[in-house]
């Protein structure tokens, strides 16, 4: 029977892994959250800023990153946006400023903001991509507006409201990176943090989070959020539950599915050891 | 986000069915969905280059734009220099269009080696910047946090597993003795790290599977709430 177990064909495990995956999607159970230190540091420093602080968001990520990143997105946006903070979006990745837009959609068709949906050059402005990676941030140290002349609609930069008076880092009060890779967290803590004293909260894949942990650690990195977990631990926090707390349920049972088909393949493989050796 | 059986969606749904078909095995369908990905992303870079980067960035600053189309934007380098006399220092955009469009020699064979210059401006450049930042947001600030007080267990796990990890790399002294178990303890703290590692990996690569079932059983079946 072991023999068996150990040459299952993969198929069956993903078999298993979408069955996993798929069930608690239709269930309505909610699983119990626990807050950890990193996520509710980020939390503290949002809370910190006064209503009318600039807060800076960086998409730096794409569609296949976005059910991890994008319910981050959307929770840390509706805390700003309801604590009437002022948004300003960029992406060092191409698709990023578009899965910004995408995330104010939502909360523009949410209920919870059908009296005050974000406005742009109000609430928010979206500056669009620009390439150059880290070289952008450290163009950002000295001029905003020489880094990016227009914005993701092709106003010129100079004729945004929400521009007045924003020149550099010294002028934003909070940046919050929303990383899927290079370039991504660890530029920003490189350059902004490090080079400019901006004060930096991040929101990583789960891919990425074991890289970035040592600079929260080293207190370079304010706060730090990571994989589907981190997106629930912030919807949580803000009030705002959304798709990293249905997904959770889901990811739960497929990591059970993990550990139970780990188990048997190492009951199996000591299981006929001995016999091979014989 | 639409949600139902709209066009966009159908046509997202069998592409995320086509690219997941590869699980059971190779097929015509996934390799259609592999490659109209690859063209729609190289489409929506070059597009997204252009009008956010080089238009803004390069055409505008220099008055290109202004000088060819009735844009209402500021005046460039170029209009600058014609209305007022003065050379604006937008110019010296012109040495980065031209280090950029030496890129392009790449693609005439005998040309090519040309490429090497803006090539090598941007590794001279990069490495520059890297140098400093490297060594004090890399090397000394994360040195700076394993130097604690060994009051609290997670301080003695990051110092032992630090100092454990770094004997393990050191390879001038034979690891035997005090040096091995050291490293034997290293290699421990390495494989833990990796494990937890793996685990990440596997916990960001269901995630991003969820977020596809839910789009085909949410989004686009409407089964789900």
């Amino acid at each position: 029977m072991f023999e068996k177990l150990l040459s299952i064909d993969r198929r069956i495990i993903f078999i298993f892994v979408a069955v996993a995956l798929i069930l608690p999607l239709f269930l309505n159970i909610s699983q119990y959250i626990a807050i950890s230190p990193e996520v509710s540091k980020i939390y503290d420093g949002l809370e910190e800023l006064k209503p009318g602080s600039k807060v800076l968001f960086a998409f730096d990520y794409d569609p296949p990153s976005a059910p991890e990143l994008q319910p981050m997105a959307e929770a840390v946006l509706k805390y700003c946006f309801k604590n009437k903070l002022k948004v300003y979006i960029i992406g060092l990745w191409p698709q990023g400023p578009m899965q910004a837009n995408l995330a104010i959609e939502v909360i523009r068709d949410d209920p919870q903001f059908a009296d005050t949906p974000p406005v742009y050059d109000q609430n928010y402005v979206n500056l669009g991509f620009m390439s150059g990676n880290e070289l952008v941030i450290q163009g950002m140290g000295s001029s905003f507006q020489s880094t990016f002349p227009r914005d993701y609609q092709g106003t010129p930069t100079a004729d945004l409201e929400m521009m007045n008076g924003v020149n550099n880092f010294s002028n934003i009060d909070y940046i919050f990176n929303l990383s899927a890779g290079y370039p991504g967290t660890v530029e920003w803590v490189l350059f902004a943090v490090d080079r400019f004293h901006a004060t930096l909260g991040a929101g990583n894949t789960a891919v990425q989070a074991p890289q970035i942990y040592p600079y929260f650690h080293a207190g370079q990195l304010q706060g730090l959020a990571g994989g589907l977990k981190g997106a629930a631990e912030l919807e949580k926090l803000v009030g705002f539950y959304g798709k990293g707390t249905k997904f959770m349920l889901s990811q739960s049972f497929a990591h059970l599915t993990v550990i139970f088909f780990i188990i048997i393949g190492n009951i199996a493989y000591f299981a006929t050891r001995g016999k091979k050796k014989q | 986000m639409e949600t139902g059986f709209t066009l966009s969606n159908t046509i997202a749904a069998i592409l995320t069915i086509g690219i997941i078909s590869f699980l059971w095995k190779d097929n015509p369908l996934y390799k259609l969905c592999e490659s109209l990905f690859v063209g729609v992303s190289a489409g929506y870079w070059f597009v997204s280059l252009y009008y956010q980067n080089l238009l803004p960035k390069l055409f505008d600053t220099l008055g290109l734009t202004q000088l060819f189309t009735s844009a209402d934007i500021e005046p460039g380098a170029i209009q600058i220099l014609i209305n007022e006399g003065r050379v604006d220092n937008s110019f010296l955009y012109l040495i980065a269009g031209i280090l950029g469009a030496l890129m392009l020699t790449r693609l005439i064979p005998n040309l090519g080696w040309i490429s090497r210059w803006p090539l090598a401006f941007i590794v001279g450049t990069t490495s520059g910047l890297y140098f400093t930042t490297y060594f004090q947001s890399n090397a000394m600030a994360q040195l700076r946090s394993t130097i604690l007080p060994l009051d609290s267990i997670g301080n003695v796990v990051i110092v032992i597993g630090t100092v454990c990890g770094l004997v393990y790399f050191y390879f001038s002294k034979e690891h035997k003795g005090v040096m091995g178990g050291a490293a034997r303890v290293g290699v421990w703290f390495l494989m833990i790290t990796f494990g937890a590692s793996f685990g990440y990996t596997v916990m960001s690569r269901m995630s991003l599977l969820i977020g596809r079932f839910d789009f085909i059983f949410s989004t686009w079946l409407g089964l789900t709430g």
